[in-house]
């Protein structure tokens, strides 16, 4: 079993078979990467797993429960995190407080009113927020307002503001889209290290043949909709259908 | 200090000096001077900059840091005024319980429309507010007469109840009172030609209004208020962070009607009587000026904002035309008659075109409002301190986030 089962999902948009019968199985403590060509379905996959898009049919389970009809808040608060194709931070907060709202987050819920008091706790939370910033190499622009930021470093911050919710189950969608490969290169040993440092599942939807086998440990390509192949990074290279699907016959 | 950083703190002192010096600092020209109609430091204008200062600031609570722009607000302002009226009428002259159901009322009746509302955002939140502002209006002037005194709205009468107070001896009038002191009641201080009236209704609007600013520092600067906050910069990543907006947006909706109410309960308290048309929806409109021409989601610029637009209202609008031509009268005559007829329809009733003209400019040349403008003049002279100080002022502008 593992940490994320996914089985017999369908979607449809009007005539579109956005998903066609999706059986998949995350094992716990893995890097697991979903690839396709364009339209195979992946973002369609990834906003099912977070409770933006119910399926028709089948069951979404994770650690044992559903998310099927829960709100993203929720699903987020059982454990799973999402970092978006473009980073989604709080552009208008500092850095330092964009790492704050996570923390909160997970002590005191979905909603707890902190108006007034509370100032001892306050404090432990900057204290963590400051500890997780220096591991991010972040700490140095703690009071600028992160919009400031480049492309690189917000994405930093963004997989550091996931992580600092303790997730179970951390999902990239094109974590390294849109940027110059000395970003993309950071941003791999960020997640190598988060991989080697945490007990975290990881789910990457990429483009990018570099990352997806740098980090894979298993991969799954749709095609269509639906699953092709799923097997280890070294076999799908050689794989004669991923061939001709996918990464054409040059790769 | 009281939980503030230096800065804030500061800010609180600088409020609380304005409010507590108002009766010198709003009358600054003798009495009987040309200039004398310049002076604002009449207790009912006062108790309007105090009053419109707390609807203000807790309008900026919800629009300020949520960025949800309510249409509505007049409402919670007029619900609390006839909660108040209704206090004093049944129970006491008292202000104190009337002006603390005002809080309440309002702050219930803001829970339900904010409820509903909040399921949608945008422009569709502020049609749905408005809406309701409307329906409020409409059902205080025509059904709901029996409760709101309709058109002519309500007053203080002889035959109230008032089953706390003892009965008055005849020839007495119900008056607003404080445990026994009488919101009209004033003291005045002579000094050479100048006139100074300290107003016993007017300092506790002060009093409310230190407390009203006060707290909302407090909430701008906790994690409540950085949640607000976070609402506004990305509601997306807010909901893939675990965390419910829409509670915190409602819990920010019913502060700020909570605040509305304070204030529609001072006025009751200020003047005795209540009417449908504070629940009209340009009341609801000039809070949302009030708030952007002073600063949106600035701590003190709701309070200027509201002060610039009430002292047009009432200043600029009592100019007419004997006094300009009074004003030019050592012009030439023709120049005069053109001075005059130029000027003329921005004064007086025309007082709304310069409110108009006043709200432009700032909008388009300050987006962050007074407070923005207040700022670059603060830069201005701090460049000239030294070099790097400008170069550092340069960088903070490239970043005007804030």
């Amino acid at each position: 079993m593992g940490i994320l089962e996914i089985k017999n999902v369908n979607k449809r948009f009007g005539g579109l078979q956005a998903l066609g019968d999706v059986n998949l199985s995350v094992a716990e403590n893995t890097v697991h990467a979903i690839i396709g060509p364009n339209g195979a379905g992946k973002s369609t996959l990834l906003n099912v797993l977070v409770g933006k898009l119910i399926p028709d049919t089948g069951s979404v389970m994770f650690d044992g429960q559903s998310v099927l009809g829960r709100k993203p808040y929720e699903i987020n608060q059982m454990g799973i995190s999402r970092v978006f194709q473009t980073p989604e931070i709080f552009g208008d907060l500092t850095v330092l407080e964009n790492m704050m709202i996570p923390i909160f987050a997970k002590r005191d819920g979905a909603f707890r009113m902190r108006a007034i008091g509370a100032a001892a706790s306050e404090r432990e939370v900057i204290e963590q927020a400051e500890l997780m910033l220096e591991s991010l190499n972040l700490a140095d622009a703690r009071h600028d307002h992160s919009a400031a930021m480049s492309r690189g470093n917000k994405r930093r911050l963004e997989i550091g503001m996931c992580l600092a919710q303790e997730p179970r189950l951390l999902l990239l969608d094109e974590p390294t889209a849109g940027m110059a490969r000395a970003d993309t290169n950071n941003t791999i040993d960020l997640l190598k290290q988060i991989k080697d440092e945490r007990d975290i599942t990881i789910a990457i939807i990429e483009h990018d043949m570099h990352v997806v086998f740098s980090l894979a440990e298993r991969i799954t390509v749709l095609a269509q909709g639906s699953p092709l192949v799923e097997d280890t990074p070294d076999k799908i290279k050689g794989h004669p259908k991923v061939r001709e699907a996918y990464l054409g016959e040059s790769a | 200090m009281l939980g503030l950083t230096k800065k804030d703190f500061a800010l609180l002192l600088v409020v609380t000096a304005l409010a507590l010096f108002a009766p010198f600092i709003l009358n600054p020209f003798p009495e009987g001077s040309g200039m004398a109609q310049f002076n604002a430091g009449y207790p009912d204008l006062m108790q309007r900059f105090a009053i419109f200062g707390i609807f203000a600031i807790g309008f900026n609570i919800l629009f300020g840091l949520t960025g949800y722009l309510s249409f509505g607000h007049a409402a919670f302002l007029g619900v609390g005024s006839y909660a108040a009226i209704w206090m004093m009428k049944l129970l006491t002259d008292n202000i104190l319980p009337a002006m603390l159901l005002s809080v309440v009322i309002a702050g219930l009746f803001s829970l339900v429309v904010g409820y509903i509302s909040l399921r949608r955002s945008g422009i569709y939140f502020a049609i749905l507010t408005l809406a309701f502002a409307q329906m409020s209006y409409a059902l205080a002037y025509s059904v709901l007469t029996p409760i709101t005194g309709g058109e002519t709205g309500l007053q203080l009468k002889l035959n109230d109840p008032r089953i706390l107070d003892a009965a008055l001896a005849p020839g007495e009038r119900a008056n607003a009172n404080l445990f026994g002191l009488d919101m009209t009641a004033s003291h005045e201080l002579y000094f050479g030609a100048w006139q100074f009236t300290f107003n016993a209704g007017y300092y506790i609007a002060a009093a409310c209004l230190i407390l009203a600013f006060y707290l909302s520092i407090r909430i701008f600067r906790s994690p409540f208020g950085m949640m607000l906050r976070a609402i506004k910069s990305n509601n997306t990543r807010m909901t893939y962070t675990g965390l419910n907006a829409r509670p915190y947006a409602l819990a920010a909706f019913v502060i700020s009607g909570m605040y509305a109410g304070l204030a529609g309960g001072l006025m009751v308290a200020m003047d005795t009587q209540v009417g449908p048309e504070r629940m009209f929806w340009t009341a609801s409109g000039e809070v949302v000026l009030m708030t952007i021409l002073g600063g949106a989601g600035t701590l003190i610029g709701p309070v200027l904002g509201s002060g610039v637009i009430k002292y047009m209202e009432n200043i600029i609008s009592k100019i007419n035309g004997s006094i300009l031509h009074e004003w030019f009268s050592w012009m030439p005559d023709g120049l005069e008659d053109a001075l005059v007829t130029l000027i003329y329809p921005f004064v007086g009733k025309g007082w709304h075109l310069t409110l108009g003209i006043v709200f432009m400019l700032v909008v388009i040349f300050l987006p962050g409002g007074l407070v923005e403008g207040g700022q670059r003049i603060g830069r201005m002279f701090r460049r000239n301190g030294g070099a790097s100080r400008a170069a550092k002022d340069i960088a903070e502008q490239r970043n005007p986030a804030e």
